[in-house]
């Protein structure tokens, strides 16, 4: 996989938990454009292990001399967030995968609206700049816990006034989903980023509404999650792996030696899916790229979120 | 070496042949002696020096007549461009995608300078200069995508990702293999490739489409296609079906040699970065029948490739007319000895 060097060029604390890098490249030489919505994997090496975690980019698109992201501390970090904020300072050197869009805006869509819960701001920050340098019509929703983790909010205050409305928990701010989805003209897309609470009802609320698939949008980035250790046979490479409870089965799989295709490591894009040829329990599916019918068969699995209860099981890599 | 252009035509009098070089070049794509449909998708990476994979855009010496070309056949039929609006993104990411690969690889013949989004771009063997202003689509003298297009040698499709496919939202298509932009822009991928016999029900298409939604900026992929047409055309389309439909009732075992041509595409997918969209890049190459057995070792794998040939293929491709003649004139070359797998003329 093709991957950028780069080295930080700013930090700041945003909220007291977000933390804001810029990144430029190590070569001098400018990053590719991008599309509103992309994410890079940041690969981080903590002691030895390797994390690879999705980030949002955000900052217009055209700007090819940095790129931005934000990152959340989060409380179970199993390492990634945690190493972001104590660790990365001006001037260290990190890789990062070239943009890839999961979450790209609908083109042909008549209007936007756009609703964010913390953290999940960040995909919005380059929507904007291209909603905005494409004159299309759009609103923002941006809720948030309180006042001070409102990550941007005076920002996008000053740079969309009209076009956004905060909504502060701890104001006893919420967004009314049904009246806001119930009023909106045929032609427009709902794009959804924050908890998953938030995100399912979205979904919910405009399916509920009859609003078509192909106009909800959503992304949730998962983290591979703390689970149970397990162990896994590799059918073509012949050998036994072991996960241990605080990683995951794609990073135990690299572990081991075997490259194994990825691209968002977070359950989304589906690049990582493996057949899965024997098992004697239960495959836990932690991803958002297969079908209910799918993780049903027990025939596939996501090895970057997912893990299993069982005493044998046999991947196809 | 600086490539030396050649006055060629591709119509009427058919003045066009491959030199020695471009015979040793040429992309043939039978790695082994039966042919089967496969999606067949590689990286699109660097290959050997002089190689037509060796750069992003490949540049050979029918450059200046296959431009010619496209200009005359646009000219004719202004339906073999088309773009939806919500395409503009697209359009300028291949600008960019082109004019830096082209510069960057051929400077000798491409420049390109930029001063923020002021650019000023040279054609030598063109002889085209112009500077504008990157994204700002009133500095051209035509639609962006156009502009480039009319100036690097193939055919090329803007797709648009969206609804978990892709749909077909932009081309320049003036040597297509008989199908038609006019027809298929605005058609999804499953739309565009119904016609394909057996691979729908191979799943290859599929698979494929997943694959292709899956492209990374900064990770192209290339595949190779072909199929036979008489004389040295770009312009087979089914628009223009009655200037070459009938030239196959003109093949007969005395000019079978100069008039039936391998007709290779190179098929590059490019991800795009403002728009997400990808461009589908479809570059044909053509070798007379005689160019070609100047290889024996080719000469006898494509008779072997074409003997035990699918007859649904061999109609698809439309070779039924003059395809046992062919297989009967390969067959001089066929000693029968056995091949190694691989493309490589000799």
């Amino acid at each position: 996989m093709s991957m950028i060097d780069v080295k930080v060029a700013a930090v700041e604390q945003v909220t007291p938990l977000v933390k804001h890098f810029t990144f430029v490249r190590q070569d001098g030489l400018a990053f590719p454009a991008f599309s509103g919505g992309s994410h890079v994997v940041v690969s981080m090496n903590v002691g030895g292990r390797v994390f690879r975690n999705p980030y949002s980019l955000m900052g217009s698109p055209a700007d090819t001399s940095a790129y931005h992201i934000s990152v959340r501390k989060q409380e179970h970090s199993r390492g990634g967030s945690l190493f972001m904020h104590e660790s990365i300072e001006v001037g260290s050197s990190l890789q990062i995968t070239y943009p890839v869009n999961l979450f790209a805006l609908a083109k042909k869509a008549h209007k936007h609206i756009l609703i964010a819960g913390g953290i999940g701001i960040t995909p919005f920050m380059s929507q904007l700049f291209d909603l905005h340098r494409l004159n299309a019509n759009f609103e923002l929703h941006y809720a948030y816990r309180s006042p001070e983790h409102g990550a941007f909010a005076d920002q996008l205050k000053a740079s969309y006034g009209s076009q956004l409305r905060c909504y502060t928990d701890s104001q006893g701010g919420r967004i009314d989903l049904l009246a806001l989805l119930s009023k909106q003209p045929l032609g427009t897309h709902v794009y959804v980023c924050g908890p998953n609470p938030m995100v399912v009802a979205v979904i919910e609320t405009a399916k509920n509404l009859g609003w078509p698939d192909n106009t909800i949008h959503s992304e949730q980035f998962l983290s591979p999650g703390v689970g149970e250790p397990f162990k896994i046979h590799l059918k073509k490479s012949e050998i036994e792996v072991h996960v241990p409870a605080d990683m995951s089965m794609l990073e135990a799989i690299e572990l081991a030696g075997v490259e194994a295709d990825y691209l968002c490591r977070g359950g989304v894009c589906g690049r990582c899916e493996v057949d899965v040829l024997e098992s004697d329990g239960a495959l836990l599916h932690h991803d958002h790229f297969l079908t209910d019918a799918e993780k049903a068969s027990g025939k596939k699995i996501m090895p970057c979120v997912s893990r299993a209860r069982c005493q044998k099981l046999v991947l196809d890599l | 070496m600086p490539l030396a252009f050649k006055k060629e035509t591709f119509r009427d009098n058919y003045d066009y042949s491959n030199s020695q070089d471009a015979i040793k070049r040429f992309p043939f794509p039978f790695a082994e002696d039966q042919y089967m449909y496969s999606v067949n998708i590689e990286p699109h990476v660097k290959g050997k020096p002089g190689s037509v994979c060796e750069f992003a855009f490949d540049v050979d010496e029918h450059y200046v007549g296959e431009c010619l070309d496209k200009q005359i056949t646009l000219d004719l039929d202004r339906g073999r461009y088309a773009v939806l609006p919500h395409m503009m993104d697209a359009q300028w990411d291949f600008v960019e995608l082109t004019m830096e690969a082209l510069a960057n690889d051929y400077p000798e013949h491409f420049s390109l300078k930029k001063d923020g989004l002021n650019w000023t771009w040279e054609n030598k063997p063109l002889n085209i200069k112009h500077s504008f202003v990157f994204g700002d689509a009133s500095t051209m003298p035509m639609d962006p995508f156009e502009y480039m297009s009319r100036q690097v040698q193939g055919d090329f499709v803007l797709l648009d990702q969206r609804d978990d496919t892709l749909y077909a939202d932009g081309g320049f298509v003036t040597s297509q293999a008989d199908w038609s932009l006019a027809f298929d822009v605005g058609m999804s991928w499953r739309e565009w490739h119904a016609p394909v016999p057996r691979a729908t029900e191979l799943g290859v298409m599929d698979r494929a489409l997943k694959y292709l939604m899956n492209i990374q900026l900064g990770s192209p992929v290339r595949r190779l296609n072909w199929t036979m047409t008489v004389n040295p055309r770009l312009d087979t389309s089914p628009e223009n079906y009655p200037l070459w439909g009938t030239d196959r009732n003109t093949v007969n075992p005395e000019n079978i040699e100069d008039k039936i041509h391998l007709r290779v595409e190179l098929q590059s997918l490019f991800r795009l970065p403002r728009s997400n969209g990808i461009v589908f890049s479809i570059r044909c190459y053509l070798i007379s029948l005689k160019e070609l057995a100047t290889y024996p070792r080719w000469a006898k794998r494509l008779h072997r490739v074409q003997k035990t040939m699918h007859p649904d293929l061999v109609e698809y491709k439309g070779m039924t007319k003059f395809h046992p003649m062919m297989v009967e004139w390969l067959s001089q070359f066929d000693d029968g000895e056995t091949l190694s797998v691989g493309t490589q003329p000799e």
